[in-house]
């Protein structure tokens, strides 16, 4: 008890230093060189942050800069490969999540687990609930204490309401109470806005300074400009895993933080081959769904990479899944080589020629038990085939072709698929949609998690079809591989289209504004 | 080498691994059928009546019609869902063909009418699922009670018995000498779901939606469809064994057929089909069917009572199902 408490005496020395020193007191934390290697990734290269009482640190970065990989470190859920934390000048390690908690670190996530059909203070209080002196929970302690947290956050939820009988804000606010529910002096806040509308951030940002003025360090993760520049004192800016740059907000133009955000050169990695470009193939006009994404309209020519970028949450894979078939717009057209098609299901997109590439391989795009040959062959079953009877040489020799193509390594092709690494897992997705002779093929971040060897591979081949007359619409969103890949790039934000871009006009600069909404 | 090994990968990758026969050794079925013939064997010692071809013709009785519905749930479990109401559609079955018979209408129009409720509960399952995406395991625990009801209501204590002289045969019957027409229809059904399970791309599509419905959806299978095709042939499994055991036992009480949709699932399982769904043959099943039969049959002969086969039955579920992930957690341990 005595440990963990400040001394009394002390509390007032800490305050005063704060309000004495409103530009910078010790740092409550600091992370210093710190590296996390997984498995052919570094996902993080010697980074070092530090974070003061009573300020806001903007963490910025595109996505797979390494931003979720550090707040993973920091609630206790990854153990660092190399560096330490430092906290009131203690180094600390976490062996768990609850250490970090112990230590005085929160985390508020973009998607916090909540339980629908427990109380708000339940919710709240889940796992470190008050207690009487029997053991039992101690209820009407638990209702105050969450009567007064959610005070602290100008709310008057009733703390004995289940939570499915709330708003989104509202459950948002209780998330915000369940992380500020333990004593806590560092407060990680990921991505707190994505979800929410512009009156919800201004009472978001109103807590924030609440807990400013507490003395609480923040860390604060965003996307979006404008906010981060509204609330944060400081900035570090991620890329590819390494800090590159980091300093005070008031003092640095929004220019200077996006050419960090970007900077880099990309054009001898990625082995673009110059295409001469046929008609249009496909047309989409005006597709709108009531909540993803509304107006969307582009024309995809004959040999063409088609783009599109924007931040999560922009709409990109819900687009991409409605011209497959897995959702419906709920108006527009799309026209295929002249003709009018209405798609309802997948099996009507393969039979029209359009494939589609999901992001998440594993949980959309393979039976990883089944072997290598029968998840190729799997769309093309009608043609290896014959009246309904399987033909295993068939499909071998089919599964045989685009394995040599793509390069596939595997011991063998009646291996599971789920024995092969991340990267030829996607080669086997690639291959078992060319199998199928398709006119349009839509990869949804086709190089996630997998080695930069394979990357290569993959944008070497994805360049190769677009020369053997492929029309390609590739979602993605890193840069360097947009940049490098496309011959014009479709911009999204907030489901809106934000700008088709050429070729001649792209610059990480020019991308990154229209996905932010920065003019 | 490993250099060696690396170049000839890259020059070609082999379709399969090992050799036809390396590959069938180590199988579950293989261990099975050594189970099988252990059991045989024991049998034969314990009891001087066993090793005698109408003997052993009569033990086939027990497992049958339960294998037929059997073949069909295979099909379910591995494309990932279940129907526990197989034994309630036989008794549904089995009380229409009674009432039927009582008014008077031949052998040609009961098999209909066993077939035709077999299928009309099966469409009702397969509609409950496939478009309303109602969990099968509740669903059919639902319609159990509900198929069973529905006998109770109209029998109550009563039975039916008045069948026609020739519907003896689809239970009684033999095809030739000591084969029975049910173990005839047995051996053709196995033929020819084995068939279409392992060389369809209907079978293959079952196989792909139990192991990852999603990418199965994602390449275009019909998923909802399949399920429903999948149900309604579990009832008309149901309809046909509901035919056989009316005919064998020449009367239809509501309790008839009590309990088989747990024996019938743990022979699916015992016969090497993943409860987990995705995994399986046809030829597993086969072999489990004639395990349990010639256990039962054996501890019959002991003269051991009912209860203590289905004290058995219910250990032989819990072991099959855990054994094979508990053998997964012991190799993912170790190689750990």
């Amino acid at each position: 008890m005595n440990v963990a408490a400040p001394m009394p005496d002390e509390m007032p020395d800490q305050i005063n230093e704060v309000e004495a020193l409103p530009a910078r007191g010790a740092p409550i934390l600091e992370m210093r060189g710190i590296s996390q290697i997984f498995p052919g990734v570094k996902a993080l290269d010697g980074v070092s942050i530090a974070l003061y009482p009573g300020e806001v640190t903007a963490l910025i970065g595109e996505n797979g800069a390494g931003k979720s990989t550090l707040v993973k470190i920091l609630t206790g859920i990854y153990r660092p490969s190399e560096g330490e934390i430092v906290i009131d000048g203690q180094p600390v390690t976490f062996a768990s999540a609850q250490d970090a908690i112990d230590a005085g670190v929160t985390a508020i996530h973009q998607e916090t687990v909540l339980f629908d059909e427990l109380t708000v203070s339940e919710n709240i209080f889940l796992g470190h609930a008050p207690r009487t002196r029997f053991g039992l929970i101690d209820w009407k302690v638990m209702s105050a204490r969450a009567s007064e947290l959610l005070r602290a956050l100008e709310s008057e939820i009733d703390p004995t309401i289940r939570l499915k009988d709330l708003s989104i804000a509202q459950r948002h606010l209780v998330a915000i109470a369940r992380a500020l529910s333990v004593e806590a002096r560092i407060v990680i806040m990921d991505e707190p806005t994505a979800a929410l509308s512009r009156k919800e951030i201004d009472d978001l940002f109103r807590i924030v300074e609440g807990l400013k003025k507490q003395g609480k360090a923040i860390l604060f993760i965003s996307h979006k400009f404008d906010e981060v520049y509204e609330i944060a004192e400081n900035f570090v800016v991620f890329r590819d895993g390494r800090a590159v740059g980091s300093g005070r907000l008031a003092e640095t133009p929004q220019d200077t933080i996006v050419r960090m955000m970007v900077g880099r050169d990309v054009s001898n990695i990625f082995p673009k081959v110059e295409v001469s470009i046929g008609q249009t193939v496909l047309a989409v006009e005006n597709y709108c769904h009531p909540t993803e994404y509304r107006d969307i309209s582009f024309a995809l020519k004959r040999g063409e990479i088609l783009g599109v970028y924007g931040l999560i949450g922009a709409g990109r894979s819900e687009l991409c899944q409605a011209l497959f078939g897995v959702s419906r717009p709920s108006s527009g057209r799309l026209v295929l080589e002249d003709q009018e098609l209405t798609i309802r299901s997948p099996r009507d997109a393969i039979a029209a020629g359009i494939v589609y590439v999901p992001e998440e391989r594993g949980r959309h795009g393979l039976a990883l038990p089944m072997p290598i040959f029968q998840n190729m062959s799997l769309p093309s079953l009608a043609r290896t085939s014959r009246s309904g009877f399987l033909k295993a040489a068939n499909e071998l020799a089919l599964a045989r072709k685009y394995a040599e193509r793509l390069d596939l390594r595997a011991a063998a092709l009646s291996v599971p698929v789920g024995t092969l690494s991340g990267g030829n897992q996607q080669k086997v997705v690639i291959g078992k949609w060319l199998a199928t002779l398709p006119k349009v093929i839509i990869l949804d971040e086709p190089t996630k998690g997998i080695d930069i060897g394979s990357k290569a591979a993959v944008h070497g081949f994805i360049s190769e079809l677009a020369s053997e007359g492929l029309s390609i619409i590739m979602v993605s969103s890193e840069l360097p591989e947009i940049l490098g890949m496309s011959d014009r790039v479709l911009v999204m934000r907030e489901g809106l289209s934000a700008g088709i871009f050429d070729r001649s006009q792209l610059s990480a600069e020019t991308l990154v504004r229209a996905a932010t909404g920065n003019a | 080498m490993s250099d060696v090994t690396e170049t000839r990968t890259r020059l070609a990758i082999p379709d399969r691994l090992g050799t036809p026969f390396s590959r069938l050794l180590g199988s579950w079925e293989v261990l099975l059928f050594g189970v099988a013939v252990v059991i045989f064997i024991a049998n034969s010692f314990a009891s001087p009546y066993f090793l005698n071809a109408w003997n052993l013709s009569d033990a086939t009785f027990n497992f049958t019609e339960k294998a037929m519905i059997a073949f069909a749930m295979a099909m379910l479990v591995i494309a990932g869902e279940i129907d526990l109401s197989v034994a309630a559609m036989i008794a549904l079955a089995s009380t229409a063909m009674g009432a039927a018979a009582q008014m008077g209408i031949g052998t040609p129009g009961l098999v209909a009418i066993g077939i035709g409720v077999g299928l009309a509960c099966g469409a009702i399952n397969g509609t409950l699922v496939s478009v309303l995406k109602l969990p099968s395991i509740v669903v059919t625990i639902g319609t159990m009670s509900l198929f069973r009801g529905i006998s109770y209501i109209v029998l109550g204590d009563q039975a039916y018995g008045k069948y026609p002289a020739d519907f003896a045969f689809f239970g009684q019957g033999y095809v030739v000498w000591v084969f029975s027409f049910e173990f005839v229809l047995f051996i053709v059904l196995a033929i020819i779901f084995g068939v279409v399970l392992h060389a369809t791309n209907f079978g293959r599509q079952i196989f792909v939606i139990g192991n990852n419905e999603f990418a199965a959806r994602f390449s275009g299978i019909p998923v909802e469809r399949i399920k429903f095709k999948l149900f309604l042939l579990t009832g008309l499994m149901s309809g046909i064994a509901a035919v056989c055991l009316t005919s064998r036992l020449g009367s239809t009480r509501p309790s008839i057929a009590q309990g088989w949709e747990l024996e019938i699932v743990t022979m699916v399982v015992l016969g090497g089909i993943s409860i987990l769904g995705g995994a399986g043959t046809i030829a597993g099943v086969v072999i489990a069917a004639f395990v349990m039969g010639l256990v039962t049959f054996g501890l019959g002969l002991l003269n051991v009572p009912g209860i203590v086969m289905s004290i058995f039955v219910g250990l032989l579920l819990i072991i099959t199902i855990a054994l094979p992930i508990v053998a997964r957690r012991i190799k993912h341990m170790r190689t750990r």
